[in-house]
């Protein structure tokens, strides 16, 4: 299980850490029938594009920075790209573009600044980052441990290793996604949703509630999900809620009515009925909220959310193919 | 155990899509073993039918949430295939699921709240303890937190409600009551159980072959023991983690 780091050099120093940076891969799915939470990237469009613009498969191990980036110094050259939100980075002090592919030499400092737009980015190498393989993923679960460098956010003074690949690849310098596919980033965001058909749980003014207020993303919100403040949701008290299956993306309605959006650290059994589950192609919209970030809910249908998800899904592959699996010298 | 095609039935179930990439398949309304048991009996025969793009199966109390990949399917096609699959008729009388002991030392600082759970039952700390660990409880699913069971039913007497506020960190290990429910906290996190006891076997093992203890549809018996035997079990658990981690 364990990979043998300290017979390879390092890819990178961590010179500073960021706020919360943290290895993340498309999640640990699989495993929910005994309480794991999937975790993964928040926003997995901007993972799986850096992944494709390095040379990588979508699943490879990519950074999520959160507001605040890291420094990285890279004690080997490589290949990177930066995608998400945009905090301004930097290298070696000059600005860099996002959703570029760029080419990295030994010495190399990748640094960030101000915040402008977007809460979380990712930072992918060619071959992706090396940690062991916890229950088929490289993703870091905070809340149980699990994953990524010890279970933990990167500190100042780690050394982050990436897997060596036995073949050279075409170079990637000037690989881009085309700028009609880049996300619109925005501190205030209408996200579509999918109303749950058990509207006896609430009373009736709460769907014309929920689609017609604007939600605060409160302080206390993280990766499991965000607390929003705003109009009450109203339950019909009545009525008491046997556990079940969570999902990403699903707005929870505790008792007292303030709901909350679940994200990806998301326990996998809750409690609390969901009114509405925001689809998947808007879940990377939601991923770029911060703290005090406005949110507002328009329905849609199932049909409507799996169509524009395949659209996206297309449009992507068109422009930038999936890499297949990498045969690496690292690791199986 | 295999199960004769005659055996297998079509259990009335409720579909309830779950955005676009989920839908739970509902086959009652209360918690019950002979419902609890029709889900998992569910959940493993649609594990079996090893469709691609089925992404997760979670068995809960009277639910399967079904997460699958939706570039693979609409949600149209799977909820068809959901409520055709037929089901075997599982057992009740569970002979042939796994039955765990689980060794708790009770009350002290690894239980706060034993003697509270006591008062609230009019009984003494002993008679609580001795009914806890007369009962053979069902995992009636796995949830809050990696391998946390939810195990019922508690003895009626020893039904108590959550915490008003919940601890902000409950230690590893910790069994908890929460009316006629009892658990073990297998990682140290935030919780609202009151607290009788705590077993020194690990629930969750990141890095071991056998990364969970249970599963639902197994089985549990707690066995009080002494601070001594306690203590040579966990050192027991502490050298294993070493050995693995090598």
């Amino acid at each position: 299980m364990t990979t043998p780091h300290n017979t390879r050099e390092p890819l990178i120093e961590v010179i500073k850490p960021g706020w919360l940076t943290t290895i993340q891969d498309l999640g640990r799915p699989g495993y929910q029938q005994y309480g794991m939470p999937v975790a993964g990237a928040m926003d997995r469009f901007a993972a799986i594009v850096a992944n494709r613009l390095v040379g990588n498969p979508d699943q490879a191990a990519v950074l999520e920075c959160t507001g605040q980036g890291p420094e990285l110094l890279f004690q080997q050259g490589t290949s990177l790209a930066v995608t998400g939100a945009n905090i301004s980075p930097t290298l070696n002090g000059r600005a860099i573009a996002l959703w570029h592919g760029i080419n990295i030499r030994q010495g190399d400092r990748l640094a960030f600044g101000p915040r402008r737009v977007g809460f979380r980015c990712y930072v992918a190498v060619t071959g992706g980052f090396d940690v062991p393989v916890i229950l088929g993923s490289r993703s870091t679960h905070c809340p149980s441990r699990t994953g990524g460098l010890e279970g933990r956010p990167l500190r100042t003074g780690d050394h982050l290793f990436h897997r060596a690949l036995d073949q050279a690849i075409d170079s990637l310098v000037g690989r881009r996604l085309p700028p009609r596919l880049i996300p619109t980033y925005d501190r205030s965001v209408t996200l579509r949703v999918v109303l749950d058909v058990r509207r006896h749980l609430f009373h009736e003014s709460a769907l014309t509630v929920l689609v017609n207020s604007t939600y605060t993303v409160a302080p206390q919100s993280d990766r499991t999900g965000y607390r929003l403040n705003g109009p009450l949701l109203a339950r019909k008290e009545t009525l008491s809620f046997i556990s079940e299956g969570t999902v990403t993306g699903a707005l929870q309605v505790p008792p007292d009515g303030q709901p909350i959006l679940l994200m990806v650290d998301r326990q996998t059994t809750g409690g609390y009925p969901p009114i509405a589950t925001v689809i998947s192609v808007d879940l990377p919209l939601a991923a770029q909220l911060g703290p005090g970030d406005t949110v507002r809910f328009v329905a849609c249908s199932i049909a409507e959310a799996q169509a524009l998800l395949r659209t996206q899904s297309h449009l992507l592959n068109t422009a930038l193919p999936p890499v297949p699996a990498i045969r690496s010298l690292s690791s199986p | 155990m295999p199960v004769s095609p005659k055996e297998e039935a079509l259990f009335p179930r409720q579909l309830i899509p779950m955005g676009d990439s989920a839908v739970t398949v509902e086959f009652g309304d209360s918690i019950d073993p002979t419902v609890n048991a029709l889900v998992i009996a569910y959940a493993k025969k649609l594990l079996e039918q090893g469709w691609s793009g089925i992404v997760d199966v979670v068995p809960t109390f009277r639910s399967v949430t079904v997460h699958f990949d939706p570039l693979q399917w609409d949600m149209a096609s799977l909820t068809d295939q959901l409520r055709v699959l037929p089901c075997p008729r599982p057992s009740v009388t569970e002979s042939n699921s796994t039955l765990h002991q689980i060794p708790v030392l009770y009350g002290g600082d690894y239980g706060p709240d034993l003697d509270e759970v006591a008062a609230y039952a009019g009984l003494e700390p002993s008679t609580v303890i001795r009914l806890h660990a007369s009962v053979q409880y069902r995992v009636y699913m796995i949830g809050f937190s990696p391998g946390f069971p939810y195990l019922g039913l508690v003895p009626p007497q020893l039904a108590i409600p959550r915490l008003l506020t919940p601890r902000p960190r409950v230690p590893a290990g910790s069994v908890g009551i929460a009316d006629r429910q009892t658990g073990i906290y297998p990682i140290a996190t935030p919780g609202g159980w009151r607290l009788i006891g705590r077993t020194p076997l690990p629930l969750y093992h990141r890095t071991g072959s056998t990364p969970f203890m249970l599963k639902p549809g197994d089985r549990v018996q707690f066995r009080p023991i002494e601070q001594d035997e306690f203590e040579q079990l966990s050192r027991a658990t502490t050298d294993e983690d070493h050995r693995s981690q090598q």
